[in-house]
């Protein structure tokens, strides 16, 4: 493993409060120094990041890589490829597979293929019930000790209350990090778009914002009772967002993160019927977006995720409310999120923190951070790069994205991935 | 024929251009009531008064479409649409192919698109579709070739155009004028297509005031961005009005937990004579069919004096030649 040198970069460590013109040393897959060479260090490689800003790695919490189960719309090798090329060194899969992420054997054999191929770093989140039913408690304390890190009902809602104030107290028995996503079945009624205006003129079935506020009440009091640790993702309405402020100011154990797209998107991205803007939660108001973006301004959310879900053309091919639902979002998360500085929406630090130090430390990760002796995980990316998104452009195998077409800054210039270069933009190369 | 090359989603138009326009902005395919100028509206209820003489003739028919091949596609059961649609296309001599695809292609797992390709195959002219999901139309008119008209013929709760402007027909020819007009349109109007055509048809018209007269259960949300006054009283609603366009109670929603009971709605929202006995001389009351009588509307209105239902029906052939005649003459010279 080479000694590396970054030079002239400016190196972005929210976790570490540094936001400065530095140099960083690497040795033996770790960061050995900031600012300043330390003794007998003799670089074998120099990067030069002259106008570049350097990161930690970006941590993506929810990215489906469709393997096992769904070969035909990605694979592990496209999507840890395309993640790579994208700045992120850390994804983590829901365990939605097929079969689903249950029992140790998958999550092992998702692990050891991930290991077997060594692009971006796998993580992956264990079922917290029996086949994502919601019924039976999955085997939590195998799954932990088989390569999770922390535990989810993916997308289906866990209906029963007290199953899943059993899950909560289980969990935290183990100190497991458990991961919800509040949506209310009945209230979302096999609707597939914001209930308001929008789907009212295309008679599209809405799901009111009650489906994710009554949800998040229920979980938030049983967080109280329990004192599990949750970690809440998709979330996309105003209210859930003052609800979790003041859960935090109460202090419960919590933390929450929003998709990319409901910083950019509204309801109004879904008229002529745009299958690509077919997600859940669905796309909310203006007023929604505003809020979520004040959420991430305020660190009410302090993650902020790609969502990733590639899917071959066809998923995307019929009338709206039979399109499967999910945008691939590994290429655009770090081009988005810059958008976000470049409109003067949040500062550079809260964007990087977002992607990495928010991410890692809801899921008590070691990454995210470049302190001396931390794990190099490094993204060097120019903010002021601009490009046209275009289907060729996108690396995931999914090219389900509303955001083709949109001119987005920030190119990741070089990734790496524990010391190592594993990417690097001028030669195009992916390095194994 | 028309084959996509490279790939499929690239060939699909922008959401945010009329898909219905051709780039003169000439009706092409009839999708929704939503994005079309009075001139357009006016354009098709003309042209279907010049139709209506066709079918009081002893040889009814016209040689306008000859040589066309138009697709009845009905993915959802109906009477009156289907035949009238049928009865409209023989009318203007095109060949007519009716598939019934519920019990057909899908069931065997071929999918929207595969199907559309199939009959474009054969040479299709003009798909006229319906669709229990909402903008099924609009789907298949980014898919289809260039030369080829799509008419929404209904889809789920989105639109049902052809409908509403047979209603807007019946209207016209009772009224005369749309200024001035006080519309109350009175039921479910959460589900129904024909609502929200209609609410759009008659605001581009030019009425004087939509009302919809529900249970909020029946009202979708935001329905106030769609131009109308809501009410919850019917007598309240209907005070004054020149139309009431009644709309069908589908029985699912009892069981669905939208309404207690059918008596329970047919006392607050059903239509009776008692109800009508001071309303103006000259209303005239309509409803899409099929009518459940005893249910939201009295036997005695649904076949009294105000009652102009049956009309409805024969003029919904005339409405719908307008429209495949114009669409498909805007559609001439057009590559295929």
């Amino acid at each position: 493993m080479k000694a590396i040198h970054i030079k002239n970069g400016h190196l972005i460590d929210p976790a570490n409060h540094i936001d400065a013109a530095t140099d960083i040393y690497i040795q033996h897959g770790k960061i050995v120094g900031i600012g300043s060479k330390p003794d007998n260090f003799k670089p074998e490689q120099t990067i030069d990041a002259n106008n570049l800003i350097v990161c930690p790695g970006l941590i993506d919490l929810n990215v489906r890589i469709r393997e096992p189960g769904e070969v035909h719309k990605a694979s592990l090798n496209s999507e840890a490829t395309a993640a790579i090329q994208a700045g992120i060194t850390t994804i983590c899969c829901p365990p939605d597979t097929q079969p689903i992420m249950d029992t140790p054997s998958v999550a092992s054999m998702i692990y050891h293929r991930a290991q077997r191929l060594g692009y971006s770093r796998v993580l992956l989140i264990g079922a917290a019930t029996k086949d994502l039913a919601g019924q039976q408690l999955s085997n939590m304390r195998s799954l932990m000790n088989h390569h999770c890190i922390a535990l989810s009902n993916a997308n289906q809602p866990i209906e029963n209350t007290l199953v899943e104030r059993r899950i909560m107290e289980y969990a935290k028995t183990f100190g497991f990090t458990l991961i919800l996503k509040p949506q209310d079945t009945a209230l979302t009624d096999g609707g597939c778009a914001h209930e308001g205006a929008v789907s009212t003129r295309l008679g599209l079935t809405g799901i009111p914002e009650a489906a994710e506020t009554v949800a998040l009440a229920k979980d938030l009091a049983l967080i109280t009772g329990t004192g599990c640790k949750i970690h809440f993702e998709g979330i996309s309405c105003a209210r859930s967002v003052f609800m979790l402020d003041q859960a935090i100011k109460a202090k419960l154990p919590i933390t929450a993160g929003t998709p990319i797209h409901q910083l950019h998107l509204t309801e109004l991205d879904v008229d002529g019927f745009n299958s690509n803007c077919h997600v859940y939660p669905p796309l909310r108001t203006t007023n929604d977006k505003t809020t979520l973006r004040q959420g991430i301004n305020n660190g009410t959310l302090s993650v902020i995720y790609s969502d990733h879900q590639p899917h071959e053309n066809d998923a995307k091919l019929s009338p709206f409310p039979s399109t499967e639902p999910g945008i691939s979002g590994l290429d655009t998360l770090l081009s988005l999120t810059i958008k976000l500085v470049k409109d003067h929406i949040i500062s550079m630090s809260t964007a990087i923190s977002c992607l990495t130090a928010g991410p890692a430390k809801a899921m008590n990760l070691p990454y995210g951070s470049l302190a001396v002796g931390d794990i190099a995980d490094i993204c060097i990316f120019d903010p002021d790069h601009y490009a046209t998104l275009t289907r060729e452009s996108m690396q995931s195998a999914g090219k389900n994205s509303p955001f083709i077409g949109w001119e987005l800054p920030a190119q990741v210039t070089h990734t790496l991935l524990e010391g190592k270069l594993v990417f690097e933009r001028d030669t195009l190369k992916v390095n194994l | 024929m028309y084959l996509p090359s490279g790939n499929p989603l690239m060939k699909r138009s922008s959401p945010h251009q009329n898909l219905q326009l051709t780039p003169e902005g000439k009706l092409r395919h009839f999708l929704t009531i939503e994005g079309l100028n009075k001139d357009i509206l006016t354009e098709i209820l003309d042209t279907a008064e010049k139709f209506t003489g066709i079918s009081e003739r002893e040889v009814k028919k016209v040689p306008i479409l000859r040589g066309k091949v138009i697709t009845n596609l009905f993915f959802e059961t109906s009477t009156r649409t289907r035949t009238t649609f049928e009865l409209a296309a023989k009318r203007l001599s095109a060949d007519v192919l009716n598939l019934n695809i519920s019990t057909s292609a899908t069931s065997k797992g071929e999918s929207l698109l595969d199907t559309l390709r199939n009959l474009e195959a054969m040479h299709t002219d003009m798909f006229v579709v319906r669709h229990s999901e909402s903008g099924a139309a609009h789907f298949m008119a980014q898919q289809v070739a260039p030369h080829i008209s799509v008419i929404n013929a209904g889809d789920g709760r989105h639109a049902h155009p052809t409908q509403a402007m047979l209603d807007m027909f019946t209207i016209r020819r009772h009224k005369q004028e749309f200024e001035g007009l006080r519309v109350a349109i009175v039921g479910d109007i959460l589900h129904s297509r024909v609502a929200r055509s209609q609410i759009q048809a008659l605001n581009t018209l030019g009425v004087t005031e939509v009302r919809i007269i529900a249970p909020q259960t029946l009202i979708p949300a935001d329905v106030r961005s769609l131009g109308v006054h809501v009410y919850h009283d019917l007598d309240a609603g209907i005070k004054d009005v020149d139309v009431i366009i009644m709309l069908r109670l589908q029985k699912e929603r009892m069981s669905n937990a939208l309404l207690p009971s059918e008596q329970e709605y047919f006392q607050l929202f059903g239509l009776t004579a008692k109800r009508l006995k001071n309303c103006k001389d000259d209303l005239i009351i309509m409803h899409p069919g099929p009518i459940n009588r005893g249910v939201e509307i009295e036997s005695q209105v649904a076949d009294g004096k105000h009652s102009v239902i049956l009309q409805q029906v024969s003029f919904g052939i005339a409405v719908r030649m307008a429209v495949m005649s114009i669409t498909l003459g805007n559609q001439q010279g057009v590559q295929r």
